[in-house]
């Protein structure tokens, strides 16, 4: 497998009144052909801004980015001119995001959408564009395409928008789609729905996939690797499987351990993250977990940990006190 | 964060990283059995009979009439004891949050009885409603938009104190809302904050502070934890669980997340398009669902484990729930339901007991 995407040392910082947020800082991870890769963590830890910034969509001001690089097939799209960049957005590289009724325009119908982006991107004429928006609304499971192509955004549920949202993230074979919480606003049926439809796709069509998520469950189902972030950095990344079963690092260990599982026996309490998620405009040269972790030893307050290697794989973690967790996991089990 | 979060978080962290992690699940189980079997012969504090919540749907504007009726919520009954906690559980549009809303008389229920201690709530005339929603109270999903920002923390706390005048000293007042924000794990010293200077988490707790502030005996968490990070639900669920065993309070717990239910609740009521389909003891419920919609549902939720992922059978229950103004004919879930014969589309199934305290509205199982 080759390379398709890889970020290095990316960072988008936030210029406010507040002070300089640091919403990605110095994040890197790739993305091999026909992959899926999770990006998880918690509200506010950079997952969103780290996915914008491929596509360099983070509205500026407020936000910049001012560091790394994010190389899509040897290309540096940090570098490219605005036109350029224009071609790549979803033609190349195409996005799902969160909610479907505010990223679809509710004045155009679904098939206009659809068959704009293949006249703008791919020359097609009026009748073949028409044609194609067909075969991808029937692709995505959306019955009666041909009458469903003339309708408006509001005659569609959740669901049925989020179905148009892929269709169009389809429209140019991309060779990468970003999902930003694709399935947060369904309902669980349908969002395992929505997830198994992206996952053939996917697989059918050989596209790499990068999943933005802060459900832990969803990741366990279809990744093939993980990048856990925390206030702006990734603190562990590896297999679905190292981050599942051999956390390095204490807050993946307490993410993981916090959640109620429906496989296992009641817990008579829950274990969870104490404290609150840390404040980005306020962070020091320690490590940022430090004041919420069990493990955290002077050491933590005075640098911040480099991500290291953990194992003889690809599995890397951001802690002083990586070995501890590790053992302490396997004392626990 | 305060000094004594920290110490708090290195004790449990080393003490969560040293605890196996279903070490003591024999004794925890017991303890549980206990908890349910109290539950179980305690009286009933909340009775709901056949009710019923129709919205109108209107046309016209300057007269308008009304063309159909959205059914959010269809004959429903069930009841909850004291002591106990029921969890409801279903999808956006299902009629359970419109459920909870009938019960606090937000609602004005299109039929049926909410009987609450022996009293029918409706038709209660304004005076002595007052009195009773002192008793019952309610946490709210978004901890965003259900705090007045332009309160501060403290005035939002003794609101209820001032409504029913349980506390009308002033410095009663301030001294019971500092005990509440110790109590619900915050520091005093927020009562002179704003809902702005706080996380998501800590405005849950004011939340939680306040529907305990007039001292319930019954209250309704809508989706109260549905809006915070992970890290930050447990802290919430622990919460809610510490204060429902200390003041021997009575929840309904409407939620989404079927993991979280499973934790926190003796028994489950699943509804669909406005009917409850299954209501069964927490532990019966996921261990065999006898509803496929419940079926579906569990099997809809991705556990955090890719090996056991891997080994799951995913069976995906296929289109989406239909509009509630038009609902199917016969059983509500037939279209989408694998099960579903001919007989299924004309025949209203029965909310029976299947087993002892299991009931389910199926023909078919």
């Amino acid at each position: 497998m080759s390379k398709l995407l890889e970020i290095d040392d990316l960072q988008t910082h936030f210029f406010t009144s507040a002070g300089v947020v640091k919403a990605v800082d110095g994040i890197s991870y790739d993305v091999n052909q026909g992959e899926t890769v999770a990006v998880v963590g918690e509200s506010g830890c950079g997952k969103s801004v780290s996915a914008l910034s491929i596509l360099r969509l983070v509205a500026d001001p407020p936000g910049r980015i001012v560091g790394g690089s994010i190389c899509f097939e040897g290309r540096n799209l940090l570098k490219l001119s605005e036109d350029e960049i224009r071609e790549v957005r979803g033609k190349d590289i195409a996005m799902v995001f969160q909610e479907p009724m505010t990223s679809l325009n509710p004045v155009l119908t679904i098939g206009r959408q659809l068959t704009e982006t293949l006249e703008q991107h791919l020359n097609m004429t009026r009748e073949r564009a028409v044609a194609r928006a067909v075969e991808l609304l029937g692709m995505v499971g959306i019955s009666d395409p041909g009458r469903r192509l003339k309708q408006y955004p509001h005659h569609f549920s959740g669901g049925m928008r989020q179905r148009v949202m892929i269709a169009m993230a389809l429209c140019c074979e991309p060779k990468l789609i970003i999902a930003d919480e694709p399935t947060t606003a369904l309902d669980v049926t349908i969002q395992a729905q929505i997830l198994e439809l992206m996952k053939d796709l996917t697989r059918r069509l050989g596209v790499a996939l990068i999943v933005i998520t802060h459900n832990l469950g969803i990741v366990a189902r279809y990744a093939d690797r993980v990048n856990v972030m925390y206030a702006g950095r990734i603190i562990e990344s590896g297999t679905a499987g190292d981050i599942y079963h051999r956390p390095h690092h204490p807050y993946t260990l307490a993410l993981l351990r916090s959640v109620p599982r429906m496989d296992r026996p009641r817990q008579a309490r829950l274990d969870p993250v104490q404290g609150q998620p840390p404040d980005l405009t306020r962070l020091d040269d320690g490590c940022a977990f430090r004041p919420r972790c069990g493990f955290a030893t002077p050491r933590c307050a005075e640098a911040a940990p480099p991500l290291a290697p953990v194992d003889a794989g690809a599995h890397i973690a951001a802690c002083w006190q990586a070995a501890s967790v590790a053992d302490a996991l396997k004392r626990a089990s | 964060m305060s000094a004594s979060h920290t110490i708090d978080a290195i004790a449990a962290g080393v003490e969560a990283a040293s605890r196996a992690p279903a070490s003591n699940a024999g004794q925890i189980s017991e303890q549980r059995r206990q908890s349910v079997r109290r539950a179980a012969e305690a009286p009933e504090l909340v009775t709901i009979r056949n009710l019923k919540m129709y919205f109108p749907v209107t046309e016209g504007a300057l007269l308008p009439r009304t063309v159909a009726h959205v059914k959010a919520v269809d004959d429903i009954s069930f009841s909850i004891r004291k002591g106990e906690t029921l969890g409801l559980v279903g999808e956006s549009g299902c009629g359970k949050t419109t459920t909870g809303r009938c019960i606090l008389q937000l609602e004005h229920a299109t039929g049926g009885e909410i009987i609450y201690d022996g009293r029918n709530l409706i038709g209660l005339d304004r005076k002595s409603m007052l009195a009773l929603r002192q008793k019952i109270q309610v946490i709210f999903q978004d901890p965003y938009s259900s705090l007045n920002p332009r309160m501060k923390i403290g005035d939002i706390i003794a609101e209820p104190m001032k409504v029913h005048r349980t506390e009308p000293d002033k410095a009663a007042r301030i001294a019971r809302v500092r005990e509440l924000l110790r109590l619900c794990g915050l520091d005093p010293r927020f009562a002179d904050r704003y809902p702005h200077e706080m996380s998501g988490g800590q405005r849950q707790r004011v939340g939680i502070a306040r529907a305990l502030s007039v001292r319930p005996e019954f209250i309704i968490c809508d989706e109260a934890i549905s809006a915070l990070d992970v890290s930050i639900q447990a802290q919430i669920i622990n919460l809610l669980e510490d204060l429902r065993d200390e003041f021997d309070l009575t929840y309904l717990f409407i939620a989404h997340d079927l993991s979280v239910v499973r934790h926190l609740c003796h028994r489950v009521a699943v509804m669909y398009l406005g009917k409850i389909v299954e209501l069964a003891e927490c532990d019966e419920l996921y261990s065999d669902p006898l509803h496929p919609y419940t079926q579906a549902l569990l099997a809809a939720v991705p556990v955090p484990d890719p090996e056991v992922e891997r080994k799951r059978a995913h069976k995906i229950v296929k289109g989406e729930v239909p509009s509630p103004i038009n609902p199917p004919s016969g059983c509500v879930f037939h279209p989408r339901c694998e099960l579903a014969n001919e007989s299924c589309s004309r025949i209203v199934p029965q909310f029976r007991e299947l087993k002892p305290d299991h009931w389910v509205a199926c023909s078919l199982v």
